[in-house]
């Protein structure tokens, strides 16, 4: 089975290469990549000569909630989004029902996802039994069953012991611990970001201090236990600053954002009259800290970006902004938002996004992808630079439509994937 | 000013100086009516309002059933505690409900910011925010423009001192929106721990002690101390709470002579006021009471003339 | 359009605004006409009700207030009598609030003592449907409870809805419907004078 991806240009961080390639796929894998290559007898073509070819893209922050609530979304839903979005891999957080602490509930989530062959699906392991903050969950166990990073997210780890142990012991299986960073004591009410807008708003307030305290003292666990640390949607100005000064000192420590932090702030709550599609965790923040933070994806210190796709049911969100649960959907607008808002601007590359939603999620979790260099596996994206979208939150393949980006007209658009050579149908 | 356009009275931020000035202007008519011997003008006979309390009120709602009362309205209470409101039933279906049964008016408080505006958006009654969580309570803030302009003949240019815990209060956001609408200059005070963020930002000067906030006003506004703050951590006692922020008659020589002093109720005296202050002569609080009424009937009659279908 | 009592005078002139230009057609009274006519429905009043005892003008707003207060001046005049004025606003007992929009101003109203067992006469400029009446009679009623009520108006311009004639008229003017009358006194307008105008474009 040989297919030549022809006529495209190529953006592969990992190779330097940013031109026009075509490419041959033989048995799922890259064979060649050369400026021209001759059809060679029986392949398939695949002319895209209008589109970007990149290195598949993977999102390592969504929720698939399954098992357990599968009325906000499925592996095949949840993958089907990822896929329709322009990814060919997600990690998925553990705070399913059950929550994914152990093998038994990993493998039941690969295998779904296999089954529909949508895009690779990594589970992320729970660090504590339960999600309770307790005790160790059966890392080894979980790793037997294809978890490929640790996380309590949705919750801290908030026992500073516990994260010690975390960390120590994920050096076993060199994996991330992925810490949803908030002090939960800090601002306990809180339903949006601390400061003019929950003022204005009457609304209890969640400071970033609550998020810069437990990066703080995550970094000194790690300076102290070693293992590799990794920030999930970082979202302010001083945790950004911790994290650039922990990498200085040579630390093992790593951060995602999310692309409504980059782009949208707190004042979103206001003017979208409250609407709770724009509540989520960590909230929206102030204009200072979303500038902070597009510093951070410029200098390098910001090295992933990720969904932290939540979906939650339309009945659940239509209540009271308080009563709401946190969470917005991202798979399907990520790349079309990462496009047009921060590529077209001119603020980074194609290639550095390739980097921020490709190579580096994958060296982080430790899985094969990042790379479209000979002899990688043939996961691929299609970006389509100049196509127009609207984005309309019916038209997801996805469950729920929790977004706050409906209706925004973006330039750029996903336009396919190819899982080891072979085009997905979402 | 043409005329009164909206279908809703949700906050004081989304009104112009002119609206303001509308609703204070037929405010002022309206208290005569409740000096008449026959206390009530058939204005809104035949129209339903329903007051809508998921917080126990007795003041503002036993004041905006006086007001519906006046005005001819059939009136209907519903309130946490009784009928389906409190059996599972979400917001919204509540809404849908009360729409079904075709009021003309809903008054709505609840504990949560944002609720009136979400009823609002689903409803084709006229919606008055009665007070949403610590976020707006527009009726209130009224009846205290109103009452300062009965003693002080304007509002712009006044200096006006609000004291106690500003971060939980609805009604001290309504009254910083309205008051620096109209042009007065309004100082904030109360325990740091009482203090929300970005306070500034919303055009007000901060003080830190009872004394900077009331120094030279014209009008002092004491807010009620809600004493479960006190649990958790906000302030250490009531005694010492009083000792540091409570308005005594010493401590009211820092204001101008003549300064008149509002409490928006319940009061807790020897909290946050001396009774010998919250009963002195410059004290307006039951005037407030009165002029509530008023601006509730103004408020009722300016948007009853207003269909979803216009607004 | 809303219809209420003399429809277009000068409080409406907005809504005229809003439909249109308006252009005098012919004036009614002139300045001194206008003076006579009071005097003359001043005496009208003291002669009805053998003198100006325990007489009360009440002015509904807008101008039956300067016409009420005119008339007293004349009966004072004449009688050396200061006869009390109040002022009436009818807005609250309007029969068409719920079909216009946006509300109407609402004004004070005010009355210098008790009606009862006053003779009120109620002033206004126009007699058009009948329905301002209507509403001041209702309005009335809730002050308390006057020996006897009268109706006296500068100008009836006809077309009645309602079964209301008036006990002292200035002048009958016949009128066609979309013609508007428009009386202005000197005391708020700066002129005395009644005109009908049209509506043009």
């Amino acid at each position: 089975m040989r297919l030549l991806i022809q006529g495209g240009r190529l953006v592969d961080p990992s190779q330097k290469r940013d031109g026009r390639f075509d490419l041959l796929i033989e048995d799922g894998r890259v064979k060649k990549v050369a400026e021209s290559i001759a059809l060679p007898r029986g392949a398939e073509v695949l002319d895209v000569s209008d589109l970007v070819v990149v290195p598949g893209l993977i999102d390592m922050h969504v929720h698939l909630r399954e098992p357990g609530q599968e009325y906000k979304e499925t592996v095949e839903t949840g993958t089907r989004a990822a896929a329709a979005g322009g990814f060919t891999a997600v990690a998925c957080m553990p705070n399913t029902d059950p929550v994914n602490d152990n093998r038994s509930v990993s493998e039941r989530i690969i295998g779904e996802a296999e089954k529909y062959g949508l895009a690779r699906v990594y589970p992320i392991g729970a660090v504590s039994k339960g999600q309770r903050g307790e005790e160790l969950a059966e890392v080894g166990d979980m790793v037997a069953g294809g978890v490929v990073g640790l996380s309590d997210d949705g919750f801290p780890v908030g026992s500073s012991e516990l994260m010690r142990r975390a960390l120590e012991y994920s050096r076993h299986f060199d994996l991330a611990v992925i810490q949803h960073a908030e002090d939960l004591t800090l601002g306990p009410d809180g339903v949006m970001h601390e400061g003019e807008y929950s003022t204005r708003l009457g609304l209890p307030g969640l400071p970033g201090a609550a998020e810069d305290i437990m990066v703080a003292r995550d970094i000194v666990l790690q300076q102290d236990c070693g293992g590799r640390y990794h920030v999930a949607h970082l979202s302010t100005e001083r945790s950004l600053e911790l994290v650039r000064q922990a990498k200085t000192r040579g630390q093992s420590v790593t951060c995602e954002v999310t692309p409504h932090h980059l782009l949208l702030t707190d004042e979103e709550i206001l003017s979208s009259n409250l609407s709770t599609d724009t509540k989520m965790k960590p909230p929206l923040r102030s204009e200072q800290d979303r500038r902070a933070l597009l510093d951070g994806l410029v200098d390098g210190t910001v090295d992933v970006i990720a969904s932290d796709h939540a979906p939650h049911h339309a009945d659940e969100k239509d209540v009271e902004f308080s009563l709401a649960p946190f969470g917005i959907v991202g798979l399907e607008t990520t790349v079309s938002l990462c496009l047009d808002r921060l590529v077209r601007p001119g603020l980074i590359s194609l290639a550095r996004l390739v980097e921020l939603l490709s190579a580096t999620p994958a060296r982080i979790l430790g899985v094969d992808g990042g790379s479209l260099a000979e002899g990688s596996r043939a996961d691929v994206s299609l970006l389509a630079l100049d196509r127009q979208v609207t984005v309309n939150p019916r038209k997801f393949r996805g469950k729920s439509r929790n977004t706050p980006f409906g209706g925004w007209k973006l330039r750029g658009r996903p336009a396919g994937t190819l899982l080891a050579g072979r085009r997905v149908e979402p | 000013m043409s005329g009164w356009r909206r279908k809703d009275l949700l906050t004081i931020a989304d009104l112009s100086s002119d609206e303001i000035e509308l609703i204070l202007e037929t405010a002022e008519s309206f208290r005569e009516v409740s000096r008449r011997p026959v206390k009530k003008v058939p204005t809104l006979r035949g129209k339903t309002v329903v007051n809508l309390f998921f917080e126990p009120s007795t003041r503002t709602r036993s004041s905006f059933e006086i007001a519906e009362k006046r005005l001819s309205a059939d009136t209907i209470n519903f309130s946490a505690g009784s009928s389906g409101l409190v059996k599972g039933e979400g917001l919204v279906d509540t809404a849908l409900n009360l729409q079904a049964m075709n009021p003309d008016l809903i008054v709505i408080r609840h504990a949560h910011p944002g609720v009136p505006q979400l009823l609002a958006g689903r409803i084709a009654a006229g919606v008055i925010n009665a007070g949403d969580g610590a976020h707006e309570h527009p009726t209130q803030a009224l009846l205290d423009a109103l009452t300062i302009r009965q003693h002080k003949k304007r509002i712009e240019g006044l200096k006006i001192g609000i004291v106690g815990d500003i971060e939980h209060s609805r009604v001290v956001r309504s009254n910083i929106h309205l008051l620096t609408k109209m042009g007065a200059s309004v100082t904030v005070g109360g325990p740091r721990t009482m203090m929300p963020a970005g306070l500034g930002k919303m055009g007000v000067v901060v003080a830190h002690d009872l004394e900077a906030a009331i120094d030279g006003a014209d009008v002092i506004m004491m807010l009620r101390v809600q004493m479960e703050r006190q649990s958790r951590a906000r302030f250490p006692s009531v005694r010492e709470y009083f000792n540091l922020f409570g308005l005594t008659r010493e401590r009211l020589k820092a204001a101008k002579r003549g300064a008149i002093i509002l409490h928006p109720g319940p009061m807790n005296r020897g909290v946050e006021i001396a009774s010998d202050v919250a009963d002195g002569p410059y004290s307006v609080i039951l005037e407030q009471v009165a002029n509530g009424v008023a601006v509730r009937m103004a408020v009722l009659y300016l948007l009853s003339g207003v269909r979803a279908e216009e607004a | 359009m809303p219809r209420l009592g003399k429809s277009a005078t000068v409080s409406t002139s907005a809504t005229a605004a809003q439909m249109g230009n308006l252009k005098p057609r012919r004036t009614i009274l002139d300045s001194a006409q206008m003076r006579r006519t009071v005097r003359r429905m001043a005496g009208q009043i003291i002669e009805f009700n053998g003198g100006s005892e325990n007489l009360m003008l009440v002015g509904i707003r807008t101008r039956g207030v300067p016409l009420a207060e005119a008339i007293a001046a004349e009966i004072e005049r004449m009688e050396d009598v200061e006869v009390p004025v109040g002022v009436l606003d009818i807005t609250l007992y309007r029969d068409d609030l719920s079909t216009i929009a946006p509300q109407p101003v609402v004004k004070e109203t005010h009355f210098p003592r008790t009606l009862s067992d006053l003779v009120v006469v109620l002033c206004d400029d126009v007699l058009y449907t009948g329905r301002t009446v209507r509403a001041a009679l209702d309005a009335l009623i809730d002050f308390g409870r006057p020996k006897r009520v009268q109706l006296a108006v500068l100008i009836d311009r006809g077309h009645r809805e309602l079964p209301i004639q008036a006990d002292v008229v200035g002048k009958k003017v016949p009128t066609a419907a979309e013609e508007i009358v428009e009386v202005r006194f000197d005391a708020v307008d700066g002129s005395d004078h009644v005109e009908i105008l049209e509506l043009v474009g």
